[in-house]
């Protein structure tokens, strides 16, 4: 049972100084993610959401807590090691996309298989981009793209590493409700597919609902995990 | 390797979208500037290097003021060595009544022994080596010397009492000094004709010259020789020491053209950090993204690294192909001061731009990038997520380091470099406050102006610091050209203008005592009146104190001429009007026989002298030892003739000596001259005006190279437009987007942007005034002691330049990005 956990929390908590003394954005979360699950961390603005999703994918780190990917701490890692892991086994599908203005579509799916450093990146681009639909515009730059279709691009970029696990914030936010349709679609689809793991946030009730199980942040605090 | 193919991936984005352009641009102007300065002057020390071993035009040569003893040349060929004789002194050369100060060389047979001679058909024509002699009657002459008399091969001139015949032009020999110009052409005569021309009496400044060349054996032994059987006033030169002097001399010029590259230098490293600057802000959100899928801080190091590399080795590459270009024109335009031909420049001064380039990168791009390093990859969520601050020790403390190697590599002289660094630092830091004391009141201005100024006077105010750098940047640049140009040439002729008009405009030296009446009469009998005329005794200078003299040559190059040189000695019983006294006292008559000095400031100085001490001479063999009485300050530009060292009445009586004179001369009385070279053979005349206008010749040329190389410092200014343009594309492309989209035509933008550069030019451009017009009249009080009066010109140019070059160049840089359509550059933010 334990090995096919591939994301855990424990009481992670994080405080910031503010102007008006120590402020706790998140206060002791713990959870467990095992292999194939998908979990939608949800709440209000400023509920901490954002805060979460960063310390469970090491791009912050906890004040106290900790958190565990694969096996290993990010707690017992420098950056370059949490740099390193996430390499390994992370992907990322971000709100605002986040593609290189200056790379081509192939380029920027390219990029992280480039940086583990892959011989066939190219190949293996190509083909993830072919699965999201975008064969035809993989030369094109990420402003010649619509919104929709840069997110396909992001997609393609988050899997093409092939991770243990996805984080996605709000994957859907900046889109139309059509649009974040077809991209919530080919997000679990993908995800189905290769049996990777989706940790995802969002504001939206009915994106949560598709996921296994759902976390409600509220003010910094754990109110309900469903079911 | 993947960082390589990486950086080379974003090497060529990252020259696309502009800050890196200008990073390059700033290290070709920076490798350009300090290569074409690099480049030309190792032309001139390979030129040197290359005629080093014949720059005696023997193996040894021993120099006298007096007539070489035959023994001593008996005694060289009976070791086995060549011997050959010259005679050599200033002297003045006539066709009808103008002249012109030759350095006349009277050579015996033999002459030169090592090295040739190389003659010419006509003024500037091909030359060829010769083994030839000028034959009796025969002179072979300095195209500069045919140029200033008009006349070509085969006319007539006159040398004292004789007349020769021009046979050739004198294109080379090997003994003619540095290569740089000595303000003295050469004539060339065989020794037989010298008595004929009646020059050569008692106490005139001959140099009598013996040469000798053989095997390394026996100059050595013959070497030893000499310095035991020399007279102490006869200089022997090898050619270790002269080439010494001549590489000092060049290290002199290089230093001197390097630190005028300096500025240059400085202000592109400006240029570098502020490109540097850019290109980490731009790249951040990248870095995080590229982190966030596992990229580590060395690798976002390498990379960037890497690219710095890449283009280190390109600005190096185009800019030393741009110092190649340039440094011809630096010999072009100081063809006329440089007698040998150049051969091609020598590599070496890469070493120093690569140097340089290092020096600027590390220092002034390495510190954004190490922080670039440190972005956190949280930053992809949130986007306040921001690299830690430099540590100001960091920033400014690797600038500063990076500045003073620099400085030092370039001017290797600490007390010159620290006088340079505290000049460029002190102007920098005078611009910076009056630059932004002037757009604190140019902001004022803009309640009353159009919406298009209005809208570029708010953006000068608002980049505060930015609109400063580059008003510095580039009124350092003006305000050096100004100095040079304008200002120099206004001093001059203020100079000019401060000299009385009747001030002498001919010395008469050489006459001989039994001369000196029928002389007087003479000048009388056309009204001409001469200032009194001086003795003239030669000696020198061997003991202070009873220490040798020798040693005090190390103290400065005008020590070494004092020392090594014979001085001209004079006798006063008053003192002149044009000197006055600083310390001391002058004598009274019962001081007259006493074995008392007089001594100028200048020979204080240079030799370390103070009051009571005292000084020996060798007079002609005989020993002459006086005390320091008084120095005296001599004001030079009066014209008269002045000494350096002045003896009380009658206790230099008996020395054999000539007599020396100053006097005014209309244009029109110059047959006067004619006359009395003709009567007087032996007396030399000595055009002041030819001389003033030679040195000014001499001087404008050397301004003009060094102007040249400021050039490169204007350039290093559009860079550091470029990179601030740079660092606010965005923000320009969303404004522009904004003022069209509220309905303001392209036009209006546009010209609201060249508001906005003219206003910036026109300030440089009035503080380049402003600095070149305080220097000029600091240098006007200090240097030449004349009032400086305001030039209008200075401003007009000033202003004029600064306003159309940053105008210019400002708005072409900004044009492209306030003439995207609207819609794309909001979408884009």
């Amino acid at each position: 049972m334990q090995e096919d956990v591939v994301l855990q929390a424990e009481h992670v908590s994080k405080t910031v100084d503010s102007p008006e003394g120590p402020l706790t954005i998140l206060a002791d979360v713990s959870l467990t993610v095992r292999a194939g699950e998908t979990l939608a961390i949800v709440g209000p603005s400023g509920a901490g959401k954002s805060t979460l999703l960063a310390l469970l994918a090491g791009l912050d780190s906890p004040s106290t807590g900790r958190v565990v990917i694969a096996g290993e701490s990010l707690g017992d890692l420098d950056e370059d090691g949490r740099a390193s892991l996430r390499g390994r086994h992370v992907g990322f599908v971000f709100q605002s996309f986040h593609l290189i203005p200056a790379l081509t579509a192939l380029e920027n799916v390219m990029l992280p298989l480039e940086l583990r450093g892959d011989a066939d990146a190219r190949a293996a681009a190509g083909h993830a981009l072919a699965q999201v639909g975008l064969e035809a515009r993989r030369g094109h730059y990420p402003r010649q793209l619509s919104g929709g279709e840069q997110q396909r691009v992001a997609i393609a970029r988050a899997f093409v590493t092939q991770p243990k696990l996805l984080f996605a914030d709000e994957p859907t936010g900046n889109l139309d409700t059509a649009t974040g349709q077809r991209i919530t679609e080919l997000l679990f689809a993908l995800n189905r597919d290769r049996g990777s793991t989706l940790v995802l946030v969002t504001h939206d009730r009915a994106l949560a609902a598709r996921c296994h199980r759902v976390l409600e942040l509220e003010a910094g605090q754990r109110v309900e995990l469903e079911p | 390797m993947t960082a390589l193919r990486f950086a080379l991936r974003n090497l060529g984005r990252d020259l696309k979208s502009g800050e890196l352009g200008v990073l390059l641009l700033a290290l070709v102007i920076a490798v350009g500037s300090l290569t074409a300065v690099g480049f030309f002057v190792s032309r001139i020390a390979e030129a040197v290097a290359d005629q080093a071993h014949e720059v005696l035009a023997a193996d040894l040569r021993l120099e006298s003021p007096a007539p070489i003893a035959e023994t001593l040349l008996d005694s060289a060929r009976a070791r086995g060595l060549a011997v050959a004789r010259l005679d050599t002194f200033p002297t003045a050369i006539w066709n009808g009544d103008q002249s012109q100060l030759a350095a006349l060389i009277a050579a015996g047979p033999g002459y030169p022994l090592r090295g040739r001679l190389r003659i010419a058909d006509r003024p500037f024509g091909l030359a060829r080596p010769t083994d030839r002699l000028p034959a009796r009657g025969e002179v072979w002459l300095d195209a500069r010397i045919l140029a200033t008399l008009g006349v070509a091969p085969g006319a007539t001139l006159r040398i004292g009492g004789a007349s020769f015949r021009i046979t050739a032009v004198l294109d080379y020999r090997p003994d003619q000094g540095t290569g740089f110009v000595n303000l003295a052409p050469s004539a060339l005569i065989a020794l037989a004709d010298l008595p004929a021309t009646g020059l050569v009496q008692p106490g005139s400044r001959v140099t009598h010259v013996a040469l000798f060349a053989g095997t390394a054996g026996a100059i050595a032994g013959y070497r030893e020789f000499l310095r035991e059987h020399k007279a102490p006033s006869e200089r022997l030169r090898d050619v270790e020491d002269s080439s010494r002097q001549l590489t000092s001399a060049i290290e002199r010029a290089t230093r001197f053209l390097n630190l005028a590259s300096l500025a240059a230098v400085l202000i592109a490293a400006v240029a570098v950090a502020m490109a540097a600057r850019r290109y980490a802000a731009r790249h951040v959100d990248g870095v995080a993204l590229m982190k966030c899928m596992g990229a580590s801080q060395a690798f976002v190091l390498a990379t960037a690294a890497t690219e710095l590399l890449i283009l280190a080795l390109a600005g190096l590459f185009v800019g030393a192909a741009l110092g190649w270009a340039a440094q011809n024109g630096l010999a072009w335009l100081l063809r006329g001061l440089i007698h040998s031909a150049l051969p091609p420049p020598s590599a070496t001064p890469l070493l120093l731009a690569a140097a340089t380039v290092a020096v600027m990168l590390l220092g002034f791009a390495l510190p954004p990038l190490l922080q670039l390093r440190r972005t956190p990859p949280l930053r992809v969520l949130r986007k306040t997520a921001e690299p830690p601050r430099l540590g100001y020790g960091l920033a400014y403390g690797a600038a500063l380091l990076a500045l003073l190697a620099i400085v030092f590599v370039l001017g290797r002289d600490p007390e010159l470099v620290l006088a340079v660094l505290g000049g460029v630092l002190g102007v920098g830091v005078a611009l910076a406050l009056a630059g932004a004391l002037l757009l604190a009141a140019v902001a004022r201005l803009r309640g009353g102006v159009g919406v298009a100024w209005r809208y570029g006077l708010a953006n000068v105010a608002r980049r505060g610091a930015a609109s400063v750098v580059q008003v510095v940047a580039f009124g350092l640049g003006l305000l050096m050209l100004l100095l040079l140009a304008v200002v120099r040439a206004d001093l001059l002729a203020d100079w000019r203008r401060s000299l009385p008009a009747n001030a002498p405009n001919y010395f008469v030296v050489n006459i001989r005592p039994e001369d000196r009446e029928a002389l007087a009469g003479l000048l009388a009998a056309h009204g001409v009146a001469p200032s009194p005329a001086y003795p003239m005794i030669r000696a020198r200078l061997t003991a202070v104190n009873g220490q040798p003299a020798e040693p005090l040559a190390a103290r400065s190059d005008s020590a070494r001429a004092y020392v090594e040189r014979e001085q001209n000695l004079t006798w006063s019983a008053n003192l002149a009007d044009d000197n006055r006294l600083v310390a001391g006292r002058w004598w009274t008559p019962a001081d007259a026989g006493r074995p008392l000095v007089s001594v100028s400031t200048e020979y204080q100085q240079a030799l370390g002298l103070a009051l009571g001490d005292e000084l020996s001479f060798d007079v002609a063999g005989e020993p002459l030892t006086a005390k320091i009485a008084s120095f005296r300050k001599i004001r030079w530009d009066s014209f008269r003739p002045n000494f350096f060292l002045v003896f009380p009445p009658r206790l230099l009586d008996g020395a054999a000596g000539t007599y020396l004179t100053s006097l005014y001369l209309p244009q029109d009385q110059r047959p006067v001259l004619a006359e009395l070279v003709h009567r007087f053979p032996s007396v030399t005349v000595i055009d002041v005006d030819a001389i003033l206008a030679q040195i000014r010749e001499i001087v404008d040329r050397a301004s003009l190279a060094v102007q040249y190389v400021f050039l490169f410092t204007l350039a290093a200014g559009v860079v550091v437009l470029l990179a601030a343009v740079q660092a606010t594309r965005d923000e320009r492309r969303y404004e522009s987007a904004m003022l069209r989209t509220l309905g303001a035509s392209r036009r209006t933008v546009l010209l609201g942007v060249a508001a906005e550069f003219v206003t910036l030019g026109g300030l440089a451009g009035a503080l380049a005034a402003v600095g070149a017009t305080a220097i000029g009249w600091a240098l006007a009080r200090r240097l030449f002691a004349v009032p400086y009066d305001l030039d209008p010109w200075v401003w007009v140019w000033g202003i004029a330049a600064g306003t159309l070059l940053v105008g210019a160049a400002g708005t072409l840089a900004t044009r492209r990005v306030v003439e995207a359509p609207p819609l794309v550059s909001l979408r884009d933010d």
